[in-house]
């Protein structure tokens, strides 16, 4: 499965490049199902640590998927809505098998699975920014430019912090 | 099982288990001034409590577009009576002579995000770090790679209405921002500490950058901060001479097996990628940091650095020696760093969301998003105090975080000014680590009604390109008497502190007789107040707010400076070294026995400068 194939129109003129319009529809997709494994986290008996920090990632990836989805919105781009992580598959997202083990979990294993998980998760983020600046002439929108590093600065420290949590996890292998 | 496990290189780190350990802030249930302000780019509502506004200069017509990043003002720097202000797409030259009326000296049209200025005698420099940066300053994006400019510019400003750009240093990382340093040994050389958040560009775009995982690769443009050495009369040579590698030994140990991490990888074969291929290994501890503060006075750097806040010594600028690092799961994105002019305490702030989210809202946590303060112990370790967010709920349509800020000279207090994006300006005492307070606000309204959700049509009041417009205080800096804020989408504003029962006429006054040649507010400068009356009356005003000092002594005190100061030089020298006794006399008996004795000093000085 695949990522967003659609093809896509960059009008002539403009900054950005086709592989900036996949990043950003793309990441929603991506973002939207990190919102989602968040959510898990109250009803499944997360530590308040983690909870906080669940909350966090669906706080801050929501206002992204805004800024994500207001930025495809104003340059005639098909903005993808939050329900797009069912059919979209990008680096780091969890396979279905991953997310039966993420529901299934429950208190301390729902921890370790959620940060470890998580890890993954931002990291095929990272690994979606690094493609991106691969690519030929992408990410001189400033927008798109900021963003991309914003996610991988965020992200980044988000995963050194979700390291130590793990480390200090009992149900820790 | 069962237990913490750490690292031997992770022992000097501390960890908190709790968050309920420090102080705990709520949103102001009651009425706030700054709630509700109507929208709007220019006639938004405006609340401020504590300042006033002395002037609002929009931006120049160069800078002056639609939404988005592109044009947004940045950050500020500031030298004699001109501020310098950054701006995604190059520089204003603002004349302040007036405070009341800005004036224009220079606009500079030059493609920098984002555009972070520094100023040293007549260079500016000039952070740059995204992938639209030509050498030229020329819009229309990099069509070859050899024309991207990335790391920072050098503008000679010795005609600040004609500014030139003599030099490009390219860095591996580019500069997010970048922090002077000058040298402790050589009075025409600096060294800019350079921050990149970014990977390190191809070794086909920048020879000798390179970009891996192995921390202890000494040829890795990772791990470290570029280390740009200027000498003052030769800008145009102006090189990278070093790495700060200032992370060695941070790296948690490798994770055992791979794990749940290794699989399921998912993800279309990338360009450069082949999705085959074994996943790197990841990123562990700070890789880079995203803002460094300065405080060459005392030989100290605090690092903004991803999940850490690093205190470093700078002794030897091209040697630098990290002292401790602090980590918090509830700060995830350390950022800039103030510290107190003792350098005993620092203020970390966290911009969770990179600036560009609303996270002031009352849906989310207090403790992100906001400062921390820290104090630093006689063994240069970090203690950390409480948290301190805006207290004010702002909307949705503001972006808003905490974001760049300095010192407010008041003598015998702790007083910062920040900029908030759309959160506005806050000025905030920090004086107790464990109970920051706010002191004053100026804030405005929205720039935008409210937004589209979710992909649905663009509204009508919005007009056709529905985007969230991103703006606010980028930094608020006070200098020479002013408050500065760079507003992103807007302008400049210009502030003064008004008096109120937390802030007196005095601590104003006496915040007003510190003055810098220069500022550029992530190198700290040490401030050194005068021998003045309003010094003496700040300390004495503290201690009868705080109850200091027995009333019938403060209020003796204060008629006593205030016959002094109507007295002939000769006679006023008699007179305050006889208070000063006296007053060194209270020291003992006073509940606030530390601020007497400053006072006591203070009087003192005072009556050596009566002349």
């Amino acid at each position: 499965m695949s990522g967003m194939d659609t093809p896509v129109t960059v009008p002539k003129g403009a900054l950005y490049t086709a592989a900036d319009v996949h990043f950003m529809q793309g990441m929603i997709a991506h973002h939207a199902q990190a919102i989602f494994m968040s959510r898990l986290a109250a009803a499944q008996g997360a530590n308040p640590r983690v909870l906080k920090f669940a909350n966090k990632i669906d706080q801050s990836q929501m206002a992204e998927i805004r800024l994500m989805q207001e930025w495809l919105v104003a340059n005639g781009q098909t903005a993808p809505d939050t329900a797009s992580y069912h059919h979209v598959m990008m680096a780091g997202m969890l396979s279905p098998e991953q997310i039966t083990q993420l529901k299934a979990a429950r208190g301390p294993e729902f921890d370790t699975h959620f940060l470890t998980m998580m890890i993954q998760h931002h990291e095929g983020a990272l690994k979606m920014v690094e493609d991106l600046l691969a690519s030929p002439l992408a990410a001189q929108d400033v927008d798109v430019s900021v963003f991309a590093n914003d996610i991988a600065t965020v992200q980044t420290a988000e995963i050194g912090t979700m390291r130590r949590m793990l480390e200090q996890n009992p149900t820790q292998p | 099982m069962g237990h913490v496990r750490r690292t031997c290189t992770l022992a000097a780190l501390f960890i908190l288990s709790s968050a309920t350990a420090l102080e705990a802030q709520t949103y102001p249930t009651g009425k706030d001034a700054r709630n509700g302000l109507k929208s709007g780019i220019l006639d938004a509502g405006v609340a401020m409590e504590g300042m006033k506004q002395v002037s609002f200069t929009p931006k120049a017509a160069e800078f002056d577009t639609a939404r988005g990043l592109t044009f947004v003002n940045s950050d500020m720097a500031f030298r004699g009576n001109y501020v310098y202000q950054g701006n995604f797409a190059g520089f204003s030259i603002w004349d302040v002579s007036n405070p009341a009326k800005p004036v224009k000296a220079a606009v500079v049209s030059c493609i920098t995000s984002q555009g972070d200025p520094s100023i040293y005698g007549n260079l500016l420099f000039l952070s740059a770090e995204g992938g639209g940066n030509r050498n030229d300053c020329g819009k229309g994006g990099v069509q070859d790679p050899k024309d991207h400019m990335a790391g920072v510019r050098i503008f000679d400003v010795s005609d600040p209405k004609a500014p030139k750009l003599i030099k490009n240093v390219q860095t591996c990382k580019g500069s997010h921002t970048h922090t002077i340093i000058p040298s402790p040994k050589d009075k025409g050389v600096i060294y800019l500490y350079v921050s990149g958040s970014q990977g390190a560009r191809p070794e086909t775009e920048l020879a000798g950058c390179k970009s891996n995982n192995d921390a202890a690769d000494e040829s890795n443009s990772m791990f470290r901060l570029d280390v740009i050495k200027v000498t003052l009369k030769k800008p145009q040579d102006a090189e990278v001479v070093t790495g700060a590698r200032i992370f060695t030994g941070m790296e948690p140990a490798p994770r055992r097996g791979g794990g749940a991490a290794a699989a399921g990888r998912g993800g279309r074969a990338g360009r450069g990628g082949d999705s085959t291929a074994p996943p790197p290994p990841p990123p562990t501890g700070p890789r880079n940091c995203h803002d460094v503060s300065v405080y060459p006075a005392m030989n100290l750097l605090a690092g903004a650095c991803g999940s850490y806040g690093i205190l470093v010594d700078i002794s030897n600028p091209e040697k630098p020696v990290r002292l401790d690092a602090a980590a918090d799961t509830n700060f995830s994105l350390w950022h800039t760093a103030v510290f107190s002019n003792d350098g005993k305490k620092i203020v970390f702030t966290d911009e969770w969301g990179g600036g560009t989210s609303p996270n002031c809202q009352a849906t989310n946590m207090l403790e992100m998003g906001g400062n921390t303060t820290l104090s630093i112990t006689a063994a240069k370790k970090f203690k950390q105090h409480a948290y301190f967010k805006l207290p004010s709920a702002q909307t949705a349509q503001e972006n808003c975080v905490s974001h760049n800020g300095a010192l407010v000279p008041v003598p015998g207090r702790d007083i910062m000014v920040q900029g908030w994006y759309q959160g506005g300006v806050d000025v905030i005492d920090f004086s107790d680590p464990d109970k920051p307070f706010e002191l004053a606000f100026f804030d405005r309204g929205p720039v935008d009604a409210p937004p589209v959700v979710d992909g649905g049509p663009p509204s009508a009041a919005r007009g056709p390109a529905a985007r969230g417009t991103i703006g606010g205080s980028w930094g608020a800096y006070y200098y020479n008497g002013m408050i500065f804020s760079s507003e992103m989408a807007r302008g400049l504003d210009i502030l003064e502190l008004t008096p109120s029962d937390k802030l007196s006429v005095n601590e104003i006054a006496a915040a007003k007789l510190v003055k810098f040649e220069q500022f550029n507010p992530q190198s700290q400068p040490k401030i050194v107040w005068p021998a003045a009356f309003p010094v003496v009356r700040s300390y004495l005003d503290q201690l009868v707010r705080g109850n200091g000092l027995a009333a019938a002594r403060t209020s003796a005190i204060g008629s006593a400076l205030d016959a002094a100061e109507k007295m002939p030089a000769a006679a006023r020298r008699a007179a305050l070294t006889k208070l000063a006794t006296q007053v060194g006399g209270d020291v003992g008996s006073a509940k606030d026995s530390a601020r007497v004795k400053t006072m006591a000093d203070a009087i003192k000085a005072l009556a050596a400068a009566a002349k």
